[in-house]
């Protein structure tokens, strides 16, 4: 039997790297497809916030001389069938594709946490409200709940991220009402209640903070789906209205005809959804590894 | 179990009647209805001859008789007319229910047959390349919208045979039917088949590390037997969930993937009642898809009990 060496195990264990530079570079090592997938969620981040640096043509000019102009080293990604260039269009479709993510998670998370934090900390008959409401909202699919929220509300961006924020809530406010009913059981709620601390400072500073793992982990796994749903609205002529450069919108304009004819209107924007929800992905399961072990696979 | 049974049926009553409210509700409040559209593409607008036909249609009427009568008519199998091909809903919809029926269960089947095989092989071989390369191809399944994956399968179509499949409703060949119906199921259940392969792995790997495996192989059995038969077997509930679960939601996917195909399925023509603001088809569209996600939902707990000797409700 060979010696351990307890020098490399406690480095491989991440012994030694426990703040700063050290931690961080031991976490990339430890989890490489998170920090791949971190690395994609920078560039989008960056390529929404410089949009107007990166792209080459204004992404709503229309030029009629160059339509359906096919990749070469003025348009990179060719034109549509306005002659707009189509890698500006995607540059600036990454600013729509983040505003809804964000905006919508966010919405959805927020409401998703007040509901569930007064359901699991009251109970009883607000509890049973929340509870109902919450089985109504899951008994339909996502974007049929969506589709019928969109067309409601009317086409624009406001609406969408409303649209898309409303089926999130059930599935926030169910992973808080579990954890918060958790909670509410600890000694540490007691010695709180015991001190005088009134129930909303209660639920607020001492429960909330608690819930946060599991809510910073589902609220990644949610983004993903929204910059999705957000396409599949879009390229059903349900979400952001034209002519805004929304990647979802890009394949909707009748891209089954220019399946033939103009490939590129249908690859690059596929590409550029695709790459964007498939870095929140691979950051989101590196998240959830990292703050929520019981749930590693 | 009888108690819980009655409970159970008793709420899913309470979440159908909540949608029906919801949905009428939001249908209602769109700004434009389909006189207004009708008007709107006749380019001149007769004050009176818009009230007649708000009136013809039961517009005009309070939100709350309109209501009413939708679900006096729903409860004795009436649906309400089209307001765009003036027939009756029912004889709209029912026709393009096996379609979308059909599409549903190859795209589950699709989901099961790859998933959870590969989810197995997976969780065994954890922490191999194999393991990592499985991992991120079904990331890659979460993360490509279905409808794009059915317009490159489209664009696929056309560079190797010069076409692309259309839809026909009696399919004359094998390879036509399987065309028309396999490739369009894929498209939606490569999503379906990442997820379960998830769910297979993350279960397997819990149950992998439990001690009757370890008895199982030291009593000798082959690694093939103690991965399927003893693990798998314990592994497959979650699946099972998931599925289910998915069974019901696949209604998403194939939203895009029919219109994508051009399929005259149920999924499709929701879309192009909310944009006709045709209120009986996507009311009552809506309703069947409710109807049948809680079902589904139901169904799946009780099958829980029936595989799982474990689980009991309400004792």
């Amino acid at each position: 039997m060979s010696a351990i060496n307890y020098d490399s195990e406690l480095k491989r264990a991440g012994a030694n790297a426990t703040r700063g530079w050290r931690r961080l570079t031991f976490l990339a090592q430890r989890y490489v497809l998170g920090t791949i997938g971190l690395f994609i969620m920078v560039i989008f981040v960056w390529t929404a916030l410089s949009a107007d640096l990166i792209a080459r043509f204004d992404p709503l000019s229309v030029d009629s001389a160059h339509r359906l102009a096919s990749p070469d080293a003025r348009h990179w990604l060719g034109t549509d069938s306005f002659g707009r260039d189509v890698w500006s269009r995607i540059i600036h479709g990454a600013r729509i594709s983040l505003a809804v993510g964000i905006g919508s998670t966010a919405l959805g998370a927020s409401i998703g946490v007040l509901i569930g934090l007064a359901s699991g900390y009251l109970s009883g008959w607000v509890d049973l409200i929340f509870q109902r409401i919450t089985d109504i909202l899951q008994a339909l699919p996502l974007l049929v709940l969506a589709l019928v929220m969109s067309a409601a509300l009317g086409p624009s961006l406001p609406n969408t991220i409303i649209a898309i924020a409303i089926p999130l809530i059930p599935t926030v406010s169910r992973v808080i009402r579990a954890n918060t009913l958790a909670l509410r059981e600890l000694p540490f709620v007691e010695a709180a209640k015991s001190i005088g601390m009134s129930e909303s400072r209660i639920a607020f500073r001492h429960v909330l903070p608690n819930t946060m793992a599991p809510l910073i982990v589902l609220a990644t796994a949610q983004l993903g789906s929204t910059i999705l749903t957000e396409a599949s609205l879009s390229f059903l002529g349900l979400g952001i209205p034209e002519p805004y450069p929304s990647w979802g919108r890009m394949l909707s304009e009748s891209a089954a005809e220019y399946v033939r004819v103009a490939p590129w209107l249908v690859i690059f924007p596929g590409v550029a959804i695709s790459l964007a929800v498939f870095g929140t992905n691979l950051f989101g399961d590196a998240l959830r590894d990292i703050l929520d072990p019981r749930q590693r696979g | 179990m009888f108690a819980y049974i009655v409970r159970r049926l008793a709420l899913m009553l309470v979440t159908l009647v909540g949608i029906s409210i919801i949905i009428f509700v939001l249908l209602r409040i769109v700004p434009g209805n389909i006189v207004d559209i009708l008007f709107d593409a006749a380019g001149f607008v007769d004050p009176a001859d818009k009230a007649n036909l708000e009136k013809e249609l039961g517009l005009s009427q309070p939100i709350i008789v309109q209501y009413l009568q939708w679900i006096g008519g729903l409860l004795h199998g009436d649906l309400g007319y089209s307001y765009v091909s003036e027939k009756p809903a029912l004889q709209e919809i029912l026709p393009r229910i096996p379609i979308t029926a059909r599409l549903a269960g190859l795209a589950l089947l699709f989901s099961a047959s790859i998933g959870i095989p590969l989810g197995v092989i997976s969780a065994v071989h954890q922490g191999t390349r194999l393991d990592y390369a499985l991992r991120v191809l079904s990331l890659s399944g979460l993360s490509l919208p279905s409808f794009w994956l059915g317009l490159l399968i489209l664009m696929a179509s056309v560079s190797l045979f010069g076409t692309m499949p259309i839809f026909n409703p009696n399919p004359q060949t094998w390879a036509e039917a399987f065309a028309i119906y396999a490739v369009p199921a894929a498209a939606v259940g490569f999503r379906s088949a990442a997820l379960t392969m998830r769910i297979t792995r993350s279960s397997m790997l819990e149950i992998l590390r439990q001690d009757f495996i370890r008895t199982a192989r030291a009593k000798g059995a082959s690694e093939r037997s103690v991965n399927y038969r003893h693990a798998l077997k314990n592994a497959i509930l979650p699946v099972i969930t998931v599925i289910g679960i998915e069974a019901a939601f696949l209604i998403g996917g194939l939203i895009v993937t029919e219109t994508v195909f051009n399929i005259p399925g149920v999924a499709r023509f929701l879309v192009e009642a909310i944009r006709w603001r045709d209120y009986p088809i996507v009311q009552n569209l809506v309703m069947f898809i409710a109807v049948v996600v809680v079902v589904t939902n139901f169904t799946v707990d009780m099958l829980y009990a029936a595989i799982d000797p474990r689980i009991r409700y309400g004792d």
